[in-house]
């Protein structure tokens, strides 16, 4: 098929506008010494080396893969249950549910960290708890997008009818039966969640600050000292993110096309696109 | 209603305590305390503040500016782009939306940086301008408006041709060979029929869009410091604020930013009832 230019143009552009910024990061990463030349003066592992030396960057690490991994299990257990009894048993209250999922949304993290400061600022509560508490929040629209939409695909209100008729109690029936078929779904929205809060800086950094640091804010301390450190913690991060990606298109594609009847493109419906604001 | 049992009633609880906590208190302290002035009761006196200081208007004006231009800018790279994307094969389809998705990753502290390597004060492209002997780049500032809205444009490309991708599927092929066997020329077929059907939804990517940039926080942090004065930022110096927090007065610059983002919402609703002739 043959195509006019200006298509190739216009693509185009948008894609060196979004990979020209990656490119200049993940070369500074290796370079030596690029302050007078328009190339690197030689390429190098030594900031690599130095990273994965420094006990900083890996118990930032860790406590970033705690707080995610932990805010998205607690996520997980809790919201799901939840979008499914609704939908399942209550679905008069599901309208609720989604004015909470629009307005967690719609609501910036600023605002949300500064609710927060002010409610809990008198209080002996942990930090951290209230930032995990603020995160719970934060996931509930993806993980209550990805519940549903898993529910609709299964036809869950039938399938846990025919449970029952068939004798099974209601627990049984939701664990035996709902549970292993949206499992696929539900892991999609679990690892979207997780890639969020791996990313987020703004609520951590106004409520609990350099005391907890994670690998935004060690990020966020290094861009002022070493500019070839910072990349390299930047290049880290994408390629985490990239692996996420990965994960979560492959999921959702072979879905697709085990559901031949499904529409193409399902899966731009089934994620919320994420936001600035919600993720740093 | 079918029962609402136990077993659903279990699910709810631990839901409504968090969405409670971490969401709906922080919200409501936050508005009550935007009322408040160290204990003289209820007063207008922070509003009066923030509206009769031109530091603060310049901060709206600036927050407003950068969200508007970057979301016009985006959106308007992402109509091209988009509709260009359609007329190539589904694989490249794909890739493109699959690259849109991961770049979307990128915002807040890495971002900011990668900017700052390439078009920072010494950045690879300021030197590399000057090595080529062009003069206007060593007059370009990263920390400026034009140099934010850049930025922003960044992580509002991504969102934008996430969410326009999918209405241009909307657009069937079959209604222009109709509309070009009943005489219409290619110009009127978008005049009359095309940007018709997808005006709505350009309103609505608008609209999140503006919200978008309205809200984001850590990337023009991680740039600036507090130093560039726009809505969030001064929210976060207020609240954190290092010498003197002043976090009632903060409380009323996230209610006016909310206010904002309510009022965008509104105009979008208004806009779509307008162009949308199946509700009204």
């Amino acid at each position: 098929m043959k195509r006019p230019f200006y298509h190739y143009v216009t693509i185009g552009i948008v894609v060196l506008y979004l990979i020209i910024p990656l490119l200049g990061t993940f070369l500074y990463s290796f370079a030596t010494e690029w302050n007078h030349t328009v190339l690197p003066e030689g390429l190098s592992f030594e900031w690599y080396q130095r990273l994965f030396s420094d006990s900083r960057f890996i118990d930032a690490f860790i406590r970033s893969l705690l707080i995610s991994l932990g805010t998205t299990a607690i996520a997980v257990l809790i919201i799901v249950p939840t979008v499914c009894a609704v939908i399942l048993y209550a679905p008069k209250l599901e309208k609720y549910i989604q004015a909470i999922t629009v307005m967690t949304y719609a609501i910036p993290g600023i605002i949300l960290a500064v609710g927060l400061i002010r409610s809990y600022s008198d209080f002996q509560l942990s930090k951290i708890l209230i930032v995990m508490g603020a995160y719970f929040v934060c996931v509930i629209p993806y993980m209550y997008q990805g519940t549903r939409n898993s529910l609709r695909n299964i036809n869950g209100a039938a399938l846990m009818e025919a449970a029952e008729v068939l004798g099974a109690s209601r627990w049984g029936a939701f664990r035996h039966v709902i549970v292993p078929n949206i499992i696929p779904g539900i892991l999609v929205s679990a690892l979207l969640s997780f890639s969020i809060l791996f990313g987020e800086f703004v609520l951590i950094n106004m409520i609990v600050g350099t005391r907890f640091e994670t690998v935004q804010l060690y990020l966020f301390a290094q861009t002022s000292k070493s500019g070839h450190m910072a990349s390299a913690i930047v290049v880290c991060y994408f390629v985490l993110m990239a692996l996420i990606t990965a994960l979560i298109i492959k999921a959702t594609s072979s879905r697709k096309t085990k559901k031949r009847a499904a529409p193409k493109k399902t899966w731009f419906k089934l994620t919320l696109p994420k936001k600035e604001a919600v993720k740093s | 209603m079918k029962r609402m049992n136990w077993f659903a009633a279990s699910f709810l609880i631990p839901f409504s305590i968090m969405v409670l906590m971490f969401l709906i208190v922080p919200i409501l302290s936050m508005i009550y305390d935007s009322f408040q002035k160290s204990g003289t009761g209820f007063t207008f006196e922070n509003y009066q503040t923030v509206f009769e200081s031109d530091f603060y208007l310049q901060a709206f004006a600036n927050s407003i500016k950068i969200s508007l231009f970057s979301s016009l800018l985006a959106l308007f790279a992402a109509i091209f782009a988009t509709y260009s994307l359609t007329k190539f094969p589904q694989s490249v389809q794909d890739k493109v939306m699959n690259f849109a998705n991961l770049t979307s990753n990128f915002a807040g502290v890495p971002l900011a940086f990668a900017f700052i390597i390439l078009l920072g004060n010494s950045g690879l492209f300021v030197l590399l301008f000057e090595k080529m002997g062009i003069s206007g780049m060593s007059s370009f500032n990263l920390y400026s408006m034009a140099g934010i809205i850049l930025i922003y444009i960044y992580f509002q490309l991504p969102l934008a041709v996430m969410l326009l991708f999918p209405i241009y599927h909307g657009i069937q092929d079959q209604w222009k060979e109709a509309a070009s066997i009943l005489g219409a020329s290619n110009t009127q077929f978008w005049l009359r029929i095309g940007v018709p059907v997808i005006l709505p939804s350009l309103v609505g990517t608008f609209s999140i869009l503006f919200a978008n940039a309205m809200g984001a926080y850590a990337t023009v942090y991680a740039l600036t410091g507090s130093s560039y004065n726009m809505l969030p930022v001064r929210i976060g110096a207020l609240v954190s604020g290092d010498v003197f927090a002043q976090p009632e007065l903060a409380s009323a610059l996230a209610l006016a930013l909310g206010v904002i983002l309510v009022i965008a919402m509104l105009f979008n609703e208004w806009l779509m009832r307008m162009v949308r002739r199946d509700l009204r």
